[in-house]
Formats: structure tokens, sequence, C-alpha cells
């Protein structure tokens, strides 16, 4: 049975193509995906992420937990509302999710995971939580959109309550604040500044409404694919999966290593693997023929190796076709990706071809 | 809607078939075909001359979502592409049955046009998808 999250009837209205999600129904765009991703690039687009599962940690050990429960360091949020970008290992260093957390008090922090490992997650999190006096409560009631955009912030504070104004006009990047029952971040999965906002269930429908209002376009999963992949953001389960680390996958720096002695999940693993060598490295491509780069296409390192794309697409910005490739150490500035047969060159980057609108 | 123009006749994988009378067909996609592709960003077409079957794999189609093939309506000689589609593969999502055609081809068994779906057919054919 397919879900739907509280916005389902506003993306009918506002003409979204639905498609099955992760099992939840989602609009894939609402016309024209190319023209959703100039939305965003330009002005400011808004998009239903909903269906992602929001994770509310509480109680006296939720720091050691978090410690051990995540590649990143939680210590590292000094200041109330900062959000860190982590993975969540498994003992052998695979991937098990990548999420967002956010430092709200000392005994509460906030997390952010992906809507298709919601499942796998929240067990896993509970398995390892056992003698941590930690409460793990899943925030279902909370409905989340993300407005993206250069314009997207000053869009977002003409329909924001008056109170939560005051508390996001002068939120610092990749902060998030609380105001009664609404939640800002200055976060977001598209390369452009906004905002991500969680809002009781019951009030989305007419903020969704007031932004449109606003001029703040409605954009589906399409677009903020091909806005995430410019962006250089990986995308779990095709960048990395449980069986990559992150030393393979362009996460290495979302490791924290110090303080040597803080023993997180995977940690062993990721140490001997640091140790033998890591024989691979993810980055970006950019074909230089016609055509249109997808995930697991073969990459052919001439006298290095062979590799594999990881996801691929057209893109909007740059109008030619990137994408991220799993490929041997050695590889240098160029590679050949096979598609459909034939052989064809592409540069080899590092995965960001987007920031802010222009091309890197 | 999808526009499903009735001089047209049409194939279960979503291609148009024009019959120029002249033992050559156009060929496209449907415009409910363009719509479950949404944008497209490529085109892939065949060398003039090319000959095969009908069902055959002759073009790909990519949007941003996905790639897909084009297949042969009917058997015959590839004898003219649509090369404008090269630099403007949008085109195709803009006027599917129009500036939108992918190929000519030249029947080499003209009977086969008769097995082919009129417009009612494909219609009915869409909306069980």
């Amino acid at each position: 049975m397919s879900k739907k999250t509280v916005l389902y009837d506003k993306h009918v209205e506002y003409g979204g193509k639905i498609v099955d999600f992760a099992g939840w129904q989602m609009p894939v765009n609402y016309g024209s995906q190319i023209e959703e991703h100039h939305q965003v690039r330009t002005d400011a687009g808004m998009f239903d992420v909903s269906h992602m599962t929001v994770i509310d940690l509480t109680g006296e050990d939720v720091k050691p937990f978090l410690q051990k429960l995540l590649a990143n360091d939680v210590a590292r949020l000094k200041a109330q509302g900062k959000a860190l970008y982590s993975c969540m290992l498994n003992q052998d260093g695979g991937v098990i999710d990548d999420l967002i957390v956010y430092y709200l008090e000392d005994i509460w922090y906030r997390m952010v995971v992906n809507a298709a490992t919601r499942d796998k997650d929240l067990a896993w999190i509970d398995q390892q939580s056992s003698g941590f006096d930690v409460e793990i409560k899943e925030r279902s009631d909370l409905a989340m959109i993300a407005v993206q955009g250069p314009h997207a912030r000053e869009k977002a504070i003409e329909v924001l309550p008056v109170d939560v104004v005051e508390a996001v006009s002068e939120l610092d990047r990749f902060y998030g604040s609380q105001c009664g029952e609404w939640f800002v971040g200055r976060t977001g999965y598209t390369g452009e500044d906004g905002f991500e906002i969680m809002l009781p269930d019951s009030e989305a429908p007419s903020f969704w409404d007031g932004l449109a209002e606003a001029g703040v376009k409605p954009c589906g999963l399409g677009a903020r694919d091909t806005l995430r992949l410019e962006a250089g953001m990986n995308l779990y389960g095709a960048d990395m999966t449980e069986s990559t680390t992150p030393l393979i996958s362009g996460l290495g720096w979302t490791v924290a290593w110090e303080p040597e002695d803080r023993d997180f999940i995977g940690r062993a693993a990721l140490e001997r693997q640091r140790e033998k060598g890591v024989a691979q490295k993810l980055v970006g491509l950019v074909l230089e023929e016609k055509g249109i780069l997808r995930g697991h296409q073969r990459v052919v390192v001439d006298g290095v190796g062979e590799g594999e794309t990881t996801s691929g697409t057209f893109s909007p910005t740059l109008k030619q076709s990137i994408a991220f490739a799993r490929v041997p150490k050695q590889t240098g500035s160029h590679c050949q990706v096979e598609i459909r047969g034939k052989l064809l060159s592409a540069r080899v980057v590092k995965p960001v071809f987007v920031r802010d609108g222009k091309a890197v | 809607m999808s526009e499903i123009p009735s001089e047209l006749k049409y194939t279960k994988s979503h291609e148009w078939v024009r019959n120029e009378d002249d033992g050559t067909v156009t060929v496209g996609i449907t415009d409910h075909a363009q719509e479950l592709l949404g944008d497209l960003v490529y085109v892939e077409l065949p060398e003039v001359g090319t000959e095969m079957a009908a069902e055959d794999a002759v073009c790909v189609v990519e949007s941003v979502k996905a790639a897909s093939d084009v297949y042969m309506p009917v058997s015959g000689e590839v004898v003219v592409v649509n090369s404008d589609l090269a630099d403007a593969p949008e085109t195709i999502n803009d006027s599917p049955y129009d500036d939108g055609w992918l190929i000519k081809i030249k029947l080499s068994n003209p009977d086969e046009i008769n097995d082919l779906m009129d417009a009612d057919s494909y219609e009915a054919e869409i909306e069980e998808d």
C-alpha cells in the first residue's frame, strides 16, 4: 500500500504527476522537470519532503549515543541549532544511511534520515541504543517542505508565522531553529540557499498555498535529483550503499577520526581499509560527446582499470550529461563510459558541478 | 488527456505511424509517450539505409529521467531521419506529431500497415495502462 503525505491533495491540485517513490505517492514533476530545475537555480521552488523520516533523540546519554552511532562527531556541534551531515555505518564500515543531525539541546538532537531506509534505520538505531539512556521518537506528525533557490528565504519569510520569522531571519547556513511546533533549517539538497521547514501536518497545506502565492513554484522529485547531482550531493542507495564505505564514496570528509578514542560503529573497518590503502574513489564525470550518463554504466580508464557510474543525468544547467562514478584511485583526467555498446569519452572532475546557480 | 489524431495508426509500444501513400510511412512517438517520459534531452537516430524488421529497436529517446527504445512499427528501410532533433530533442515534447517526427520508413511489406491499431484502439490501450 502506497502512503501519501499530508500534501498529496495539493500535489494533485497543482498538477503534479504522481509516481511511487519508496512506497510513497509523490510528484515527480508538475509539468516540466527542467523548468522546475531552472526555477530553483534562478528564483525559488518548493519540494514536499514530508516522506523523509524525522527522529527526535532525547535523554541524558543522547550525545555519547550519537558519538557511537554516527561516523561524524556530534561533539563538533557546539552552538545550539547547528546541523551536521553524517553517515551511519554498520560494523563493516558500509553505509546504512546518510543523514542530517541537528543539536537542539544537550539532551535533544533531531535527525532526518531517508524515506526508503526508514524501517531498517529505526530498527538499527533501536538495537544500538540498548544500555544508553536515550528515547527515540519518530516525528511522523510533522510535514516537511524544502524551499530552495536564491530568492527562497525572502519569499518564505513573507509567509512564515511572525514568531518563526523572528527566529529564522538571521539564521546562518547549516543552522536550524525550533520555534513552537515549527522547525526551520537553513539547509537543503540542491546546492542553493534556502530553508527546510518542518511544521505540524495540519498547517502544511495552507502554508504550501501561501508559498505558491508568494511565487515559490512546486517542484517534483525529478528536479530534486538533477539539482542534487549538479550540486555534488550523494544519493543513498545509488552513490553509496551498505556494501561501500564512505572512503570510496566521496564521503571521507564526513568521517571524524579525531578524537582517536571515539569508538564509533564501523571505525575499525574503516581504519583497516585506510591502512590497506583505499583502492577506489568517487569522481564526477562530464560527458564530452552526445548521450546521457546513467547509473551502472561501465567506466574504462586506459592503462588503469575499470569502474562504474553510480548515478547520472542530463544537467539542465550545463546542458551536458554528468555523473558520479566509482573508479580506480589512479584515474586521471579522462575516461570512457560504455553506453549501449559504444565507448564515449568523458572528463573526470571533482564531483561538484554547480554551486549557487553557477557552473563550477 | 493525451492527443490521439484519428488519421494516424499506432502501436502498443506508443509509436505513431502516418501513411504517406507513396510506399513510405513517417514514425514518431505519441503524445502519451512523451508525457510519460517527461523532458526529452537526447535522441539517438539510426543511419539512413538501415533495414530492420517490425518490432526491432530503431531509435533511443532519452528524457532527464530515463532512456527508452523506439521500435520499428513496420518492416522496411529507414530512408530519412529527422536530424533537427539532435540539437532540439525537446521538439518531441512540444510537437510529437509534427516537427517531432523521428524517421521515415520505406515499407518492405505494405500489408503490415493493416496490423497497426487505429486511434480508438490505441486510446483503449492506454486507458488500460
